[in-house]
């Protein structure tokens, strides 16, 4: 029952899961989001308060998901790592860092687009902005303490280690528009009950967060290859996966 | 001869207390930082004391929170570059507990030195006293989280060679929730509005750190050191 | 876009370079693995014979 557990475990074997999951991945993204995209700037109505100003919502809202669930895997891995030893841990929450940290980013800048004329600004101080925005701090400062570490082994544990502490603001940047009055809106989607929005302009996002999930697979198969090949150089699995 | 627990705390802290007080200059340069930063404030944008009334509480809150960075970097390094810091680890009462010690002896000097410094720089900055009991507090409980997110910081780069940066870096951001609140109460209380319920969340936040940041902090410092 | 153009295609533009930066960043990252893993292997090759 624990065999695919150890699995995971091993070099090889994550490195070539990888390589074959990837084109999967990358090619279920491309159709997802093509559809998104396609539905959600033609197809669906302007809406009555906003107008095609919505729109904007096709890619702010998938990304700054994204951004939290990114950086949920990256602690998930880490800890993981931390606990049971496994260093393909360490080699998933390395590859989640920048691709999550560009998403956070973004969510950011589209989110600042989309304020400025729904809102009159660019930015406001409230608690789901600040919060992502912390988030983006939080990428970077595990980014940077990674490489800090002579030994690569100890930069792997202590960058774990941070973002398990950085994890506790996810639940804060989620929570924040229930807790705070906040200029943000509340949640449209992932709630009991029917969302808020019509079909016409729930399909595309859906289809939207499903591909950027899947595109985030992609990107992280690709990477983590990468990931494992720098942290296995001398192995003797190696010498026959880089050939191919 | 068997040490028991609190014993040994009361050693530890006392040991960091002696080793401060040793070197009153490094105990002062916090304060004086703080002091000039809270300064560069009011200079920088030449506000007349009513107006800077307003920002007082961010401006102190900022400033509290970049002078106990300063001394964060020593937390562990000394110790930890003479091998004091294994030998402690070693000594069978658990890293876990020594930690506790250091930070704690940390936040008495430099956490409640700020505090007790604070009605005077709050004063230039033009808060009346009616706000000070809430600033102290905030501070107070404010300081001494910062102490252990910043002690969780100094376990991760005390083996770093230009750790400095790095420490800021990774503590700040997981410091601005803190400074969101401690500063709404103070700014709260100069409004007249009850400061109860932002240090109420003060109080919480520091509980939550002060029961989970000292696992963290061993486990960086193992990570560090081992 | 109902006036708002200004604010809705570049909002789009920055996503695709964000993704596409994704891409290319991890296919580099993984060509330089490889190259690195090739070296190290050629030197092992190296000073074992």
């Amino acid at each position: 029952m624990w065999t695919w557990f150890y699995k995971l475990a091993s070099p090889p074997y994550v490195y070539g899961a990888a390589a074959a999951l990837a084109p999967w991945f990358l090619g279920l993204a491309v159709l997802t989001i093509g559809y998104g995209l396609v539905a959600g700037l033609v197809f669906a109505p302007p809406d009555y308060q906003q107008g095609d100003a919505f729109r904007i919502i096709y890619v702010h809202a998938p990304s700054a998901w994204m951004s939290l669930f990114s950086y949920t895997s990256m602690a998930i891995a880490g800890a993981i790592a931390l606990i049971w030893r496994i260093k393909m841990g360490h080699a998933v929450a390395a590859a989640s860092a920048p691709i999550g940290a560009s998403f956070t980013l973004l969510a950011l800048v589209t989110g600042s687009l989309w304020g400025r004329p729904m809102w009159g600004t660019y930015w406001a101080w409230d608690p789901r902005l600040t919060s992502e925005l912390i988030l983006l701090f939080l990428y970077v400062g595990v980014m940077s303490l990674r490489p800090a570490f002579e030994d690569p082994a100890r930069g792997d544990r202590a960058a774990a280690l941070l973002g398990i502490v950085g994890a506790v603001n996810v639940p804060i940047i989620h929570y924040s528009v229930q807790w705070w009055n906040s200029l943000h809106q509340g949640a449209t989607v992932a709630k009991l009950g029917k969302p808020s929005m019509p079909g016409s302009m729930l399909l595309p996002l859906l289809s939207m967060l499903v591909g950027f999930m899947l595109f985030y697979g992609a990107v992280l198969c690709m990477r983590v290859q990468g990931e494992v090949l720098n942290r296995e150089r001398q192995a003797k699995w190696v010498r026959e996966a880089i050939k191919s | 001869m068997n040490v028991g627990t609190f014993e040994a705390f009361t050693l530890v802290v006392r040991r960091e207390l002696c080793l401060s007080f040793r070197r009153p200059d490094q105990l002062l340069q916090p304060l004086v930082f703080f002091l000039i930063v809270t300064t560069l404030f009011p200079l920088g944008l030449s506000l007349q004391l009513s107006l800077l009334r307003d920002m007082a509480p961010g401006v102190l809150w900022v400033a509290a929170l970049l002078s106990s960075l300063l001394s964060l970097d020593a937390l562990f390094k000394s110790d930890a570059d003479d091998g004091t810091l294994e030998q402690l680890a070693l000594s069978g009462q658990g890293l876990t507990l020594i930690v506790v010690a250091k930070t704690f002896a940390h936040w008495l000097v430099t956490g409640v030195a700020l505090v007790l410094v604070s009605p005077v720089v709050a004063t230039a900055l033009g808060i009346p006293g009616s706000a000070f009991a809430t600033m102290m507090l905030s501070l107070g409980l404010g300081t001494l989280t910062l102490s252990w997110l910043g002690a969780i910081g100094a376990g991760l780069t005390v083996g770093l060679r230009r750790g400095n940066v790095l420490l800021s870096l990774i503590v700040l951001p997981l410091a601005m929730p803190l400074l969101i609140f401690g500063a709404g109460a103070t700014d709260r209380a100069l409004s007249g509005v009850s400061p109860l319920g932002a240090l109420y969340f003060l109080a919480a936040l520091c509980v939550f750190t002060c029961t989970l940041a000292p696992f963290a902090a061993t486990a960086a410092l193992r990570i560090s050191l081992e | 876009m109902g006036g708002y153009a200004g604010y809705v295609w570049p909002c789009f533009a920055f996503a695709c370079v964000v993704l596409a930066w994704n891409l290319w960043s991890a296919r580099r990252f993984h060509a330089a693995a490889r190259v690195r893993a090739g070296r190290a292997l050629a030197m092992a090759a190296g000073a074992e014979s």
